[in-house]
């Protein structure tokens, strides 16, 4: 049964047309060139740019809800952690802004830091964190939540590849422990051959195949050799 | 560490010794009342505090100071907060503030008492000026900085506009705004004593002038020397403040 389904979505000068259903607690991977439409087609679902079409979460339509009431955790491409605040209080972000009671607050944040393995972390400000680790927060920020949809952007972009690799293990585990439904944006072709139950290939706008990870690699569309060409 | 402390404290303070034993004794060598030694100004000092003089004079222009720096921060937070968040309200009063702004404090001052009169009014009022447009500006300034990814960030964590106001972009336009306030905290003070000094009959600003009438350089060096420190102790009171709020995350 599809989780989310996307009809005829089309944005001012990036989607076009794009139909696309991701099942309940899979784990899709966007693959595609830069300027693709990948970030903005996860834009789309969490309601954070104009659309034409219809964006349905569990068969009701999305077009009318606001972004903060989608329950959609999404890790922006930079991540943008609060400088402000420490990887606590930015973890306990939207638990406060849902003025949650602060004893379940902490109880929340301190399980997440847990589980990420970052409570060492807790008292950092941003300015104070690596790469991975930032990712980390970003991670605990919006899984604290308890979404259904998780949208990644780049998530191991720029990371050194032992880091990368930890965190993607990570990111595994926790799509299957969590439940999520989980789209997954990488240029890294490994990446995706590891991580997606399917994988959908954008080339300007379009969606170019949709397909497992052995449909895409063993029988590639054309555009998609000559995307896999032009990758390597 | 702490050698480099002792270290700091006396290239700090020994110029001002230094200053202050030439001085004593420039002012002993020249024998008249239009250079006091320093002695002379410190035992006015205590002349003027015993009398109730200082403390009156200090109260009158500290009451104003405070009450025309709120209403002018508070405004300016208000007008800055609104332009930075509507771009309608930017637009309309970007021009007018353009306009106003540049115009030194001071300049207002003949308009004010024909339009006002020559009551407390008159200062507050100067000092709600002097603070407004700079506070305004740093707020505009600090909110237009806020990169808009950040609060994309709030709203997918489900934050209101307003948890997102208060929580995301005014923090993060903090520092911008501290700079306003910091800019002019000195600033409402030498305001403040000009408006006392041709217009209004109680204060520093009227003591000094009195004292000039007198010719009583030694009242005018206390004054000035209270100014100073008043000057340099609200400028270190935002200071601390910006460091408090932004020092663990800058």
């Amino acid at each position: 049964m599809p989780f989310i389904r996307l009809y005829n979505i089309t944005t001012p000068y990036c989607l076009k047309n794009v139909n696309l259903h991701i099942r309940d607690n899979e784990l899709m991977v966007i693959m595609g060139f830069t300027g693709a439409g990948k970030s903005t087609l996860l834009n789309v679902i969490a309601g954070l740019t104009e659309y034409h079409g219809e964006v349905n979460f569990d068969q009701k339509n999305m077009n009318d809800t606001p972004t903060e009431r989608r329950d959609v955790g999404y890790l922006l491409q930079d991540i943008y952690l609060f400088p402000h605040l420490n990887t606590f209080n930015n973890i306990a972000f939207g638990l406060r802004a849902a003025s949650c009671p602060p004893d379940k607050i902490t109880k929340k944040v301190e399980s997440i830091l847990n589980l990420l393995h970052i409570g060492h972390l807790k008292k950092r400000y941003p300015k104070d964190l690596s790469g991975g680790e930032k990712r980390r927060v970003g991670l605990a920020r919006s899984l604290v939540m308890e979404p259904k949809i998780l949208l990644l952007d780049e998530p191991l972009a720029s990371l050194d590849p032992a880091t990368a690799r930890n965190i993607r293990r990570e990111i595994k585990a926790l799509h299957r422990r969590l439940n999520l439904t989980t789209l997954y944006v990488t240029h890294d072709f490994n990446e995706a051959r590891e991580m997606a139950d399917r994988i959908v290939v954008m080339i300007n706008g379009e969606l170019k195949q949709l397909g497992s990870v052995q449909d895409i690699f063993n029988q590639p569309s054309m555009a998609i050799r000559e995307f896999i060409a032009a990758a390597n | 560490m702490k050698r480099k402390i002792s270290t700091d404290s006396l290239l700090f303070l020994l110029p001002i010794f230094l200053f202050l034993a030439l001085w004593e004794i420039s002012g002993h060598i020249a024998q008249t009342p239009l250079f006091p030694p320093f002695s002379k100004v410190v035992m006015e000092f205590w002349n003027l505090l015993s009398k109730g003089i200082l403390l009156k004079s200090l109260g009158a222009s500290l009451s104003r100071v405070m009450v025309g720096y709120l209403l002018g921060i508070l405004a300016g937070l208000f007008v800055g907060i609104l332009m930075g968040l509507n771009r309608v309200v930017e637009r309309s009063l970007s021009p007018l503030i353009s306009m106003l702004f540049p115009i030194p404090t001071l300049g207002w001052l003949p308009l004010l008492m024909l339009w006002i009169g020559i009551n407390e009014a008159l200062p507050v009022t100067l000092i709600f000026i002097c603070a407004f447009f700079p506070v305004a500006y740093n707020t505009l300034t600090g909110i237009k900085g806020v990169n808009g990814e950040y609060i994309k960030a709030a709203r997918t964590l489900g934050a209101s506009t307003w948890y997102t106001l208060w929580h995301v972009i005014i923090p993060m336009a903090s520092p911008s705004i501290f700079t306003g306030l910091r800019l002019e905290a000195g600033m409402v003070w030498r305001t403040v004593i000009a408006a006392e000094m041709f217009a209004i009959s109680t204060g520093i600003g009227s003591l000094l002038i009195n004292a000039e009438t007198l010719i009583r350089v030694d009242i005018i060096l206390v004054c000035l020397i209270l100014l100073s420190l008043m000057c340099s102790s609200f400028e270190r009171i935002f200071i601390w403040l910006e460091h408090r709020t932004t020092g663990a995350w800058r």
